[in-house]
């Protein structure tokens, strides 16, 4: 009875232990793949934010280019104004 | 033109089908969108340096005028492309910026057409800014040209091309790629030549007011 007892205790004892590496190796799985967001759907959100760096950097130029003309009307009908 | 070929460009390079490579996934489709940020910024330098020279020959102030926005251009596409680069990095490379020998050469080649814009405005008078900002053009342009294509050549590079690959089969160009990429070189360009040629003309017009 007692040694029945010890082998089922032991029995218990292997399947936790397995059952603790299979919890265990799932969870370092998730640690490498980290829900990280940016990386799921083939990677396509990295494409976005890219096009969208682009995006912003012309619009930069355009804001630029925007002031410049701005200046060049003023010197206009300052100099408009002086003759 | 360029407003057509850029919206193929972004139609076609999101959509049409792309080689399924591992690390890279999606991502590929970026090819569309960092490469040509160099090409563009080496046909935009290109121009700039022919205009330098043109300067030099001319001593006329409107060549310096293309010259130097056209530069300008050009740092906005370098500068571009190497965000858009450290983004593709970090995502397929691990890191963003991991010290890689192409990566490296094009911040110091951008350092250096930095360089041409502080010398450019330390110099009060107008001549001789504009000559000595030529000279140094010709001088950044053909120091880049070996940091972007000889010197990473000569090393391990993860870009492909470098490292004794040869340039565009690693990157697997199918002909549905390479059709996309080819417009959207020339799509980028245009828009920089575009907006560089706007600057060129309120610079030219803002001269003639100061005359």
């Amino acid at each position: 009875m007692e040694i029945q007892n010890f082998k089922t205790s032991a029995t218990l004892r292997k399947t936790a232990v397995l059952m603790f590496l299979l919890i265990s190796t799932l969870a370092s799985h998730a640690q490498v793949e980290m829900a990280d967001d940016f990386r799921g759907e083939g990677k396509i959100y990295v494409v976005i934010v890219i096009i969208l760096v682009i995006l912003t950097g012309f619009f930069t130029l355009l804001f630029k280019l925007d002031k410049k003309s701005k200046r060049l009307e003023k010197e206009v009908t300052q100099s408009r104004k002086e003759e | 033109m360029c407003v057509a070929l850029l919206i193929y460009t972004v139609i076609a390079g999101l959509l049409l089908p792309v080689p399924k490579l591992p690390i890279l996934n999606e991502t590929i489709r970026v090819l569309h969108f960092h490469v040509p940020m160099w090409f563009g910024m080496i046909l935009v330098f290109t121009g700039s340096v022919v205009y330098a020279i043109k300067y030099l020959k001319s001593n006329d102030s409107t060549q310096d005028i293309y010259s130097s926005q056209l530069a300008n251009m050009g740092i906005a596409f370098g500068v571009l492309g190497i965000v858009t680069g450290m983004v593709w990095a970090k995502y397929t490379w691990g890191e963003a910026w991991s010290n890689d020998p192409k990566q490296n050469a094009s911040a110091i080649s951008l350092l250096i057409y930095l360089a041409y814009f502080v010398l450019r405005n330390s110099i009060k008078d107008e001549q001789q800014r504009n000559k000595i900002s030529a000279v140094y053009n010709i001088f950044a342009f053909f120091l880049m040209i070996p940091l972007l294509f000889i010197l990473p050549r000569m090393a391990d590079s993860l870009h492909p091309g470098n490292g004794g690959n040869p340039g565009f089969n690693a990157y697997d160009l199918d002909s549905n790629l390479r059709m996309v990429f080819y417009t959207a070189v020339l799509g980028w360009t245009l828009l920089g030549y575009w907006i560089a040629s706007i600057n060129i003309r309120l610079s030219v017009g803002q001269q003639k007011i100061a005359d």
